[in-house]
């Protein structure tokens, strides 16, 4: 081999080489316009996920909206005359279940207060369960709401800086004990402690489960509250202290109502967690469906009814649809929370108390 | 009206410190109550050995390992698409797009679903729809087979001569295998049944093709995945705020050496935020290794005799707690047990929990600084 073509070889090789970088250049662009529309794809998926979350859950309990149920209940509706149907309608649930061939029937018998989907004759009045939800919901949030605020307010104004930064993560670490313990705590401890000291009927009733659902809402108002009274700005405080306000009535006259917005947000999401809780309601507060008011008898929330029965359910009986359906209520109300709390959060322009957490 | 004024003051110095107390007592009531309750039941024997005799005796080792499986594959799950989706809130979407905008409000929506739902939409959708769906795709061509069978023999695999295939599907699905092996044993013996002898056959055939996949039914891979979507908010905020930890200025110095965008969140952005998206994590498996709700009917089980593997179901610490304080048949007999599991699976949670709240206030410190 001579050296001519070894020379030709090379800037050959050089030209190559150059083009290729530029072609690396180019591939490389692409690769990244790629990646970054992968991004972009990726990151809708929470709101993908939204809307399966919505589809399937509203899909599993569509049939209890005016059509017939696969299984038992409509071949037992479909037996019925014109003339037992208008009884079954006076008589809600006596008669078969859901009589789903008429949505006016359906509605009457959802609202009916007799919750026993197991019995001969299944009824599926949610009315008791209503009732048990909205109850323990109060007492958690009669018991969360106050201290939680409270707290928010020694932290955020009276404590020393030193005191707050220990007692801010204690209290936050109360927000990753699982729902199953604090559940547990108010099964063993709680109710005994409870029956012991006040005598209770039931030892298992929805001031004890108000109790627990409490607990796993303290942490959520009390930081949101905290971060709500923070975000006030300082000039107010000086202002006020200025014109001399003593400390307390600054904190009370002041920026409380200056945080209003907030710690309103702050209760509602509270409430949105206190109504969804499952494990706790499940395991404090007897799950009996009573309609009654009675804050002392034992109750049973939407979350707990599912929890409890969807294990045992047949695939496709009413009952499964009728789980399914608590499960809409319950995610249609959580959504509604949700766009209440943003749209106000937004409106009254504190988007970073959120934006923070 | 200045004594007036000094007891409301007093007040109202007063009841913020009593409530603060209230609930920090309560919470030291907690924790003292497992500890005084769990500790003497503690043993090594306990942590690595199965529940005997009904789980009234023994140790909690295969809710152990089934608890960490499933964070495990959640956290697989969860993790990338939660820190691309931080990427994207934090490093691409201007402030004012409608589109963000759009996305934190879903990510908040997420993050305040009940846990009981994300559960009903793991057996909608990951069990009903996409396992069944895998399953129905697996022995698709089988179907036709079945039919025949069902029409040539008038089967007890339903209840009239021609079942529709659905409902043979559906009996199917909800039936245990050791009931089918029955209605074969039924199939085969049945009065006039030259044909259904012939193809008792064809049924076993079909029924092993049937029961190969098996993934409509709950498993921890189900399980898993639910729970992923429960975890996806915690970690797009933890790593959103880890992302935004990160002076301006180093992404500007990048920038201006001639790094495109992708470059600079690679080789600058994500390094210096690796701690927020081990803080993401961490709290992610805190929390769901402690939710219950959502595993109830996608995969958790009570007993099992072997350790699971992605498709079969699996023990947990937290459904253990529950059947054992509520539905186990000696409740009182096994409280120690269920003293001794909660303090697992708290020691677990708050461990973690205690972790990324350590890592995440020096983020926040960070953060200021900026």
């Amino acid at each position: 081999m001579t050296d001519q073509p070894q020379g030709k070889q090379a800037s050959q090789i050089q030209k190559a080489d150059t083009s290729s970088l530029s072609l690396v250049k180019k591939e490389r662009r692409l690769g990244e316009w790629m990646i970054e529309k992968g991004i972009y794809v990726v990151s809708t998926l929470s709101v993908i996920f939204i809307f399966l979350i919505f589809a399937f859950v509203t899909r599993e309990a569509s049939p209890i909206i005016g059509h017939t149920f696969s299984g038992e209940s409509s071949d037992a509706a479909s037996t019925l005359s014109p003339e037992d149907r208008t009884r079954a309608r006076e008589i809600v649930g006596s008669d078969y279940p859901i009589l789903l061939h008429d949505s006016k029937i359906a509605i009457d018998a959802l609202l009916h207060d007799k919750w026993e989907p197991n019995s001969a004759y299944p009824r599926y009045g949610i009315w008791p369960i209503i009732i048990g939800t909205l109850k323990s919901t109060f007492v958690a949030l009669l018991i969360a709401v106050p201290l939680s605020i409270l707290a928010a307010l020694y932290t955020a104004f009276f404590s020393p800086v030193r005191i707050r930064e220990t007692i801010k993560p204690i209290i936050e670490l109360l927000a990753g004990f699982p729902s199953v313990v604090v559940g547990f705590f108010c099964l063993i401890t709680v109710a005994t402690f409870a029956q012991t000291v006040f005598g209770f009927e039931f030892r298992l009733n929805s001031v004890v489960g108000g109790f627990g659902l409490a607990l796993a809402v303290i942490p959520i108002i009390y930081t949101l509250s905290e971060d709500a009274l923070r975000s006030v700005p300082d000039s107010l405080q000086e202002a006020a202290l200025a014109l001399g306000a003593t400390k307390w009535q600054t904190s009370y006259q002041i920026m409380l109502p200056a945080a209003t917005p907030g710690i309103f947000a702050a209760i509602l999401l509270g409430l949105g967690r206190a109504f969804g809780e499952t494990m706790i309601a499940l395991m404090a507060m007897g799950n009996a469906p009573i309609p009654s008011w009675d804050v002392f008898d034992p109750a049973r929330t939407f979350a707990s009814t599912i929890g409890a029965e969807m294990g045992e359910v047949v695939f496709g009986s009413s009952h499964y649809h009728v789980l399914f359906f608590l499960g809409v209520v319950l995610f249609v109300f959580s959504f509604g929370i949700n766009f209440i709390t943003e749209f106000y959060i937004k409106n009254k322009l504190i988007r970073r108390f959120r934006g923070n957490e | 009206m200045e004594s007036r004024r000094k007891i409301i003051g007093f007040f109202a110095h007063g009841l913020p410190l009593l409530a603060t107390l209230l609930v920090l007592a309560v919470i030291g009531v907690i924790i003292a109550n497992f500890v005084i309750g769990g500790v003497p039941a503690m043993s090594w024997e306990f942590l690595t050995e199965a529940p005997r005799n009904v789980n009234t005796e023994g140790g909690i080792f295969p809710a152990i390992y089934g608890t960490v499986l499933l964070v495990f594959i959640m956290t697989i799950a969860a993790v990338p698409i939660g820190t691309i989706t931080a990427i994207y809130l934090a490093e691409y979407a201007k402030k004012s797009s409608r589109f963000a905008q759009f996305i934190r409000f879903a990510v908040n929506t997420l993050a305040g679903v009940p846990s009981i739902v994300f559960g009903l939409f793991g057996l909608g959708f990951f069990i009903q729809t996409i396992g069944a769906g895998i399953d129905d795709f697996h022995h698709a061509s089988k179907m036709s087979n079945l039919q025949e069978i069902i029409v040539v023999a008038p089967s007890p695999l339903a209840n009239s001569v021609s079942a529709p295939v659905s409902e043979v599907k559906q009996f199917l699905r909800n039936t245990d295998e050791s009931l089918w092996i029955e209605q074969i044993r039924r199939l085969s013996h049945y009065p006039d049944g030259v044909d259904a002898v012939v193809n008792t056959e064809q049924v076993m055939t079909f029924l092993e093709a049937r029961s190969a996949p098996g993934w409509g039914k709950p498993n921890i891979l189900w399980a898993a995945l639910t729970l992923a979507l429960l975890t996806l908010p915690v970690v797009i905020v933890a790593v959103e705020e880890a992302l935004r930890a990160v002076p301006q200025e180093v992404r500007a110095a990048s920038l201006a050496l001639g790094a495109t965008r992708l470059e600079t969140i690679r080789k600058i952005v994500l390094p210096n935020s690796l701690t927020g998206i081990l803080t993401g994590s961490i709290l992610a498996v805190g929390r769901g290794a402690g939710e219950v709700a959502p595993i109830l009917f996608t995969g958790a089980a009570y007993s099992l005799a072997e350790l699971p593997g992605l498709k079969d179901q699996f023990m947990h610490l937290g459904y253990h707690l529950y059947i054992l304080s509520t539905q186990s048949v000696n409740v009182d007999d096994t409280r120690p047990l269920q003293f001794a599991t909660t303090i697992v699976l708290l020691g677990l949670t708050l461990a973690l929990n205690m972790v990324a709240i350590m890592i995440r206030s020096r983020i926040r410190r960070k953060n200021k600084k900026n």
